[in-house]
């Protein structure tokens, strides 16, 4: 298994980064987002007031988020619904982009550590706005000052536990289908002593972990996601 | 014979690290579990007690993807070889 491969480079200079490198996961996420675009006009152009066909669907499908944040956040934090909304499908659809033999854009930890760092900021946004600044660094000290260090530890843990967890769910999958797929090689090459030039084992057999590694995880992940920067962020708005 | 020494036992540390599914696992089982119990109890509520059920199994799974990561990186971007 290897890392993205760099499709090419851009001439700019970055001092201590280098050159700016563009990967198969930039590259994957615009493909993934050109299709989210297009899938969102097609379904909500011409919309009418009495719903029919494709629009039931999406009705259906906004009715269930706009349910899911009020359940989780409260009826005032309604105006999370569209960035959580705009997550959970590129999350997904990024994930499940792995079946159509793309590589997944979350098996980077770039883009989910740039996810987990606008949770980020919006936790200390909205609690800086709910607090002011004098009680934002005050509740750092909060039960005794003597807690500092573990106070900051603790925040700044969170989107590197939230990045690791959807990254290292995502590209174990990929590593594990990785290996199935060489041992299975391996293993046509040496029942048919090396007569079989098409690897015929890996027909059929690797769609069952496909099942899981690719369909549930894949959802499941973008799920938590959501629901962990909805909890965050509504801890930090109410208390 | 240094590189080959320090290859071995990083894979060696990489299986090590993985030690740490156990950890996960127990707990992931306890969580669905407890969660069985309280939808036999409560079988209107089943929607909510899977949603928390997943939620907290995903923060439960940490650890394990933190000794997940050591080991990928133990594995294919050796740090320590680069070190001889």
């Amino acid at each position: 298994m290897n890392g993205p491969k760099v499709i090419f480079t851009l001439p700019i200079d970055i001092p201590p980064f280098g050159q700016v490198k563009i990967t198969e996961t930039v590259v994957n996420s615009w493909i993934v987002m050109a299709f989210l675009v297009l899938l969102s006009i097609f379904l909500t152009h011409n919309m009418k007031k009495v719903p029919k066909g494709k629009q039931c669907l999406v009705e259906k499908g906004y009715l269930m988020l706009q349910n899911l944040v009020k359940n989780t956040m409260g009826e005032d934090k309604l105006g999370f619904v569209p960035y959580i909304g705009t997550l959970m499908m590129f999350s997904a659809v990024g994930s499940l982009s792995s079946m159509t033999g793309l590589r997944p854009l979350t098996a980077d930890l770039n883009t989910t550590l740039g996810w987990a760092l606008v949770t980020f900021m919006l936790v200390q946004v909205n609690n800086i706005r709910r607090h002011g600044v004098g009680g934002w660094l005050k509740s750092f000290v909060q039960p005794v000052p003597f807690l500092l260090p573990s106070n900051i530890i603790s925040e700044v843990a969170n989107p590197i536990s939230m990045s690791f967890r959807h990254f290292g769910n995502i590209a174990s999958g990929l590593v594990v289908t990785n290996l199935v797929y060489t041992g299975l090689a391996a293993l046509t090459s040496i029942i048919t002593g090396g007569w079989a030039t098409v690897p015929f084992l890996q027909l059929g057999i690797p769609a069952v972990l496909s099942v899981y590694f690719d369909l549930l995880a894949s959802c499941l992940q973008a799920f938590i996601f959501c629901m962990l920067t909805m909890v965050f962020v509504s801890m930090a708005m109410d208390d | 014979m240094e590189r080959a020494f320090v290859l071995a036992a990083s894979a060696i540390g990489a299986g090590l690290a993985m030690i740490a599914g156990l950890g996960p696992g127990i707990g992931q089982g306890f969580a669905a579990g407890k969660a069985c119990e309280a939808v036999g109890r409560q079988p209107e509520a089943s929607s909510d007690v899977t949603r928390t059920m997943l939620l907290g199994c995903a923060v439960a799974e940490s650890t394990g993807i933190y000794s997940l990561v050591i080991s990928i990186v133990l594995i294919f971007m050796n740090p320590l070889v680069n070190m001889l």
